[in-house]
């Protein structure tokens, strides 16, 4: 155990004193218990950071935890792990200063509930990007999944809320199964769970047939955590959550786990040209699809949801057009692929920060005004300055403007796309047009929601009488955390380079290893000014057909493309979820009848299908003849003695003669037993028959008589046919481990107490030295059974019901 | 003679199972007793017939009978009668509560 391993504990550790934090100190907000703890983690988290320049040395750290089944809590971190831990501690920091300020300290407020799961989800996501053993990786994944879902339905008292949380635990839950089989693959691929040694065996890998299922598996999860179209529909129903977890989770921290996995499965996947294709088509593909349903918004958290999901898949291309890079090679630690690579994890980091303030600013909003309608607010630049300002920093970021960090990334994306524009592998060829052309065309979306945003919360008339409170600047508490990121905005912006060597490369090393030699680096030099390139004039033309798209809403805001901003593809979670449940209740109809009849026709049928189809596949079925023991006559009549009286028993109708051809079966059983030389079974047997004829004498007499039973034939005719069914199966299976096992001869075990019975034990009955010294124990049980059996007899017989009361 | 006694016991599974799916709780424990002798006799039947002498090491025989088997049977001699006359009690207790032994009209709620 390492000071690493303990630094993904420490949430779980913070979480068990939470309670004691809330209750005895019930008039201090619980959130200044917690803040302590991400900062430390932060800062000490700082020190790994290569400063001094040079490389970044790597850390691991391991703890056997299943050894047998390969599983070992290892920590490793690289510059991958640390740049997803930085943001994950620092974001951490700030969402918890601010949470302080935006769920007020009330009396019936659940805030130990609150920080229980915040801290249960930061020790998750801690753990998923520090492990490097698969298994431990997803037992993290799933924690944060459980750990969002409980967040969205903080409010459980609002419906929405539970819906949400509910889609977002069905798909990203489902996701993380198709994850572990994925894993799964990989092992049965190279025989661990390591995923840097799993990076060592590369070929392997890539020539084995389940390379593509794995590969698919793997991303099933990847893109539903980082809500990739088709299954980014929970996220904007995720916005339920308190706008500190929309800003944490849904769009800082967890929803970039999938992108995290993506990265760090590049080494393995990437080069394969699947890989490219699927990573950056569902990734471009989500870009756009996101960037113009957030125009359809007019809730703020909408917007800011689908501009969660646009950007996320913008990244998400950006890692697998980076793919590329390692069919080629690297002059002077760049090539025009790795530029791809370098923007993904900028634009991780830029967009951490500018969402990450621009979710607390619309939650001030929220707090200060008490909507978060676009329709309703207007004109509160005057109202909320601090507020303006940091809104006005964040959405110039997101819209790609310079001076600010966003500009940089979206630059650096377009340089990306326009470069693999003309890759000459994977057969892009004339296909790669697309790259360059979806991106302009998503960007200039992202614009026009960007304007939105501003200037419909803004600009514009005041109309107090719309709002549920009197607007009015947040408190200072409040504004600390976004000023905070609105800064980083504008630092990383004007010195991008402070990034450069620091974090970027690193985590670049860790996402495209074995492209360098050990000791280079990565060219990192981040800069506004290009000249006039391709770039630039995207940009432009972004800015200009934006604004010429947002000056003439008017125009296109009576349509309907407007008026319906519900995403049309949660038509299939709802009709599916409604289907599902109908299913499960028509399953449940069918199976579940109360119907004791019903059952055992399942499980016979079940047995008859079972046994046969294993019988008849297996071909197992034989019939031997010989080998049999000798039949004398008195046998033929014990049999056909034993068979009449069983057969007949169906159609009687009076007790009496029913309970004698049960004591006729009895008692010829009994003397099978004496004819197979068991004198023990045969003793017991008639002891027990006449007990038990005794006993159905006493009860019967109570019951009614047997009534002859008036079926349907239908109803008759199916007993009849599974009845035959299990005979017939029991006979033939019966018969053929009787010819068998003449055919492999095993020897029994029980030659073992044939010879020691007398030696170990003193007795010469075989039977009843097994039964009471032997297998002693078992049968002081089967006492214990009968002493229960006796005791639930006599309480049913002597129990005297009061009036009304049911038995 | 094993051939004939296991074609003995699929008589005695199938008229048990006939037994059991019917829908008196007198028939379906008739039916349940059956079974088990059916079973009974399955088990030694499949262990070998007259291979030897009864396991009683005072015969002082070159072979006896397979005792393990016997001693699993025994066993389940003792707990089968034990099931039956539970269920033969509650039995007793629910006719005497429902006043009627049909399982059909025994059926429990809608919400069950």
């Amino acid at each position: 155990m390492s000071t690493l391993h303990l630094v993904a504990l420490a949430p779980f550790i913070m979480a068990i004193f939470i309670p004691f934090f809330y209750f005895k100190f019930r008039h201090i907000h619980t959130g200044w218990f917690i803040l302590p703890l991400p900062l430390i983690l932060f800062i000490y988290l700082i020190q790994y950071l290569p400063l001094g320049g040079g490389p970044m040395e790597t850390v691991e750290r391991s703890v056997p935890w299943v050894p047998s089944l390969d599983i070992h809590f290892t920590v490793f971190l690289d510059g991958l792990s640390l740049l997803f831990a930085l943001l994950i501690t620092g974001i951490g920091t700030l969402v918890v200063l601010y949470s302080i300020y935006y769920i007020a300290n009330k009396k019936e407020e659940p805030l130990n509930n609150f920080y229980v799961y915040l801290m249960m989800f930061m020790g998750a996501m801690l753990g998923v990007v520090l492990s490097d053993n698969l298994i431990v990786i997803y037992v993290f994944w799933e924690l944060t999944s459980l750990a969002s879902s409980l967040l969205i339905a903080y409010w459980f008292h609002k419906e929405k809320s539970r819906y949400g949380a509910q889609k977002s635990m069905l798909i990203t839950v489902t996701g993380g199964f198709a994850m572990l089989a994925g894993f799964s693959l990989l092992y049965m691929m190279t025989g661990t769970f390591s995923i840097r040694e799993i990076i060592t065996y590369g070929d392997a890998i890539v020539t084995s047939p389940l390379f593509l299922p794995a590969m698919i598996l793997i991303l099933l999860g990847a893109f539903t955590k980082s809500a990739q179209f088709p299954f980014h529909i929970w996220l904007p129903d995720a916005m339920e959550a308190p706008t500190p977890v929309s800003a944490y989770l849904h769009s800082a921290t967890m929803v970039k786990a999938g992108i995290y996995l993506v990265a760090r499965f590049t080494p393995v996947f990437g080069g394969a040209p699947e890989w490219f294709w699927i990573v950056t088509g569902f990734g471009l593909f989500t870009l756009l699809w996101g960037s113009v349903s957030a125009v359809r918004q007019k809730d703020l958290k909408g917007i800011l949801a689908f501009s969660t999901v646009s950007q996320l898949g913008l990244i998400m291309s950006l890692l697998g057009l980076g793919s590329a890079a390692v069919h080629f090679d690297v002059v002077d630690g760049q090539s025009l692929y790795t530029v791809a690579v370098l923007a993904a994890v900028l634009h991780l980091i830029n967009h951490a920060t500018f969402k990450g303030s621009l979710f607390m600013v619309v939650g001030i909003i929220d707090h200060e005004t008490g909507t978060r309608d676009i329709r309703k607010l207007g004109g509160l630049m005057t109202i909320m300055p601090v507020t303006f300002t940091i809104s006005l920093i964040g959405i110039a970021s997101m819209a790609g403007l310079p001076p600010f960090n966003g500009f940089l990334s979206k630059e650096m994306f377009f340089t990306g796309t326009l470069n693999s524009a003309t890759l000459d592998i994977f057969n892009v060829q004339t296909l790669g047009v697309i790259f360059p052309a979806v991106a302009w065309i998503a960007s200039i979306f992202t614009f026009v929601y960007c304007m939105i945003m501003l200037f419909k919360t803004f600009t514009g008339k005041h109309h107090p009488e719309r709002l549920e409170k009197e607007a009015h600047e947040a408190p200072a508490g409040m504004l600390i955390s976004p000023v905070i990121l609105a800064s980083l905005v504008i630092i990383f912006g004007f010195f991008p380079n402070l990034l450069a060597y620091t974090i970027i490369d690193p985590a670049m090393q860790s996402i495209l290893p074995g492209l360098l030699e050990p000791g280079e680096q990565f060219y990192v030099n981040i800069y506004h000014w290009h000249g006039l390139n391709t770039e630039l004039f995207m940009t432009m033309g972004v800015v200009f057909f934006g604004s010429m798209i947002f000056l003439n809403h008017r125009k296109w805001q009576e349509t309907t493309f407007y008026l319906k901003e519900r995403d049309p593809l949660n038509w299939f979670y709802d009709s599916g979820l409604v289907g599902l449940i109908k299913g499960s209740t028509v399953v449940n109809d069918v199976q579940m009848t109360g119907r004791l009849r019903d059952y055992f026709t399942y499980m016979f049928i079940f047995l008859v299908l079972g046994m046969g189809y294993m019988l008849w596949n297996t071909g197992a079925l034989a019939v031997d003849m010989a080998n049999t023991a000798d039949i004398s006559i008195y046998m033929y009549i014990i049999t056909l003695s034993l068979v009449l009286a069983t057969v007949v028993i169906p159609f009687v109708s009076s007790r009496i003669s029913a309970i004698v051809l049960m004591g006729v079966i009895g008692f010829l059983v009994a003397l099978l037993f004496v004819v197979f030389r068991a004198p023990d079974l045969a003793l017991t047997q008639l002891l027990v028959e006449t007990v038990m004829v005794v006993l159905f004498l006493l009860v019967f007499y109570h019951l009614p008589e047997l009534k002859k039973e008036t079926f349907k034939p239908a109803f008759r005719l199916t007993n009849f046919v599974i009845s035959i069914g299990v005979g017939l199966v029991v006979t033939l299976t019966a018969l053929s481990a009787h010819a068998l096992s003449y055919e492999n001869p095993i020897s029994p075990i029980s030659d073992y107490f044939v010879e020691n019975a007398y030696a170990l034990a003193g007795g010469n009955n075989i039977v009843n030295v097994i039964l009471v010294d032997f297998r002693g124990l078992d049968t002081l049980l089967e006492v214990l059974v009968l002493g229960i059996v006796g005791l639930a007899v006599v309480v049913l017989i002597k129990f005297k019901a009061k009036k009304g009361e049911d038995v | 003679m094993e051939i004939l006694m296991i074609l003995t016991v699929g008589v005695l599974f199938t008229v048990a199972t006939y037994m059991i799916l019917s829908k008196s709780m007198l028939r379906v424990i008739i039916g349940v007793v059956i079974l088990s002798h059916g079973a009974h006799l399955l088990f030694l039947t499949l262990s070998g017939l007259k291979q030897g002498a009864p396991p009683l090491l005072g015969e002082e025989a070159s072979a006896y009978t397979d005792p393990l088997p016997q001693a699993l049977i025994l066993t389940a001699i003792v707990i089968g009668f034990g099931i039956t006359a539970f269920m033969l009690v509650l039995a007793y207790r629910t006719y005497k509560a429902h006043k009627t032994d049909n399982l059909d009209e025994l059926r429990g709620t809608e919400d069950e």
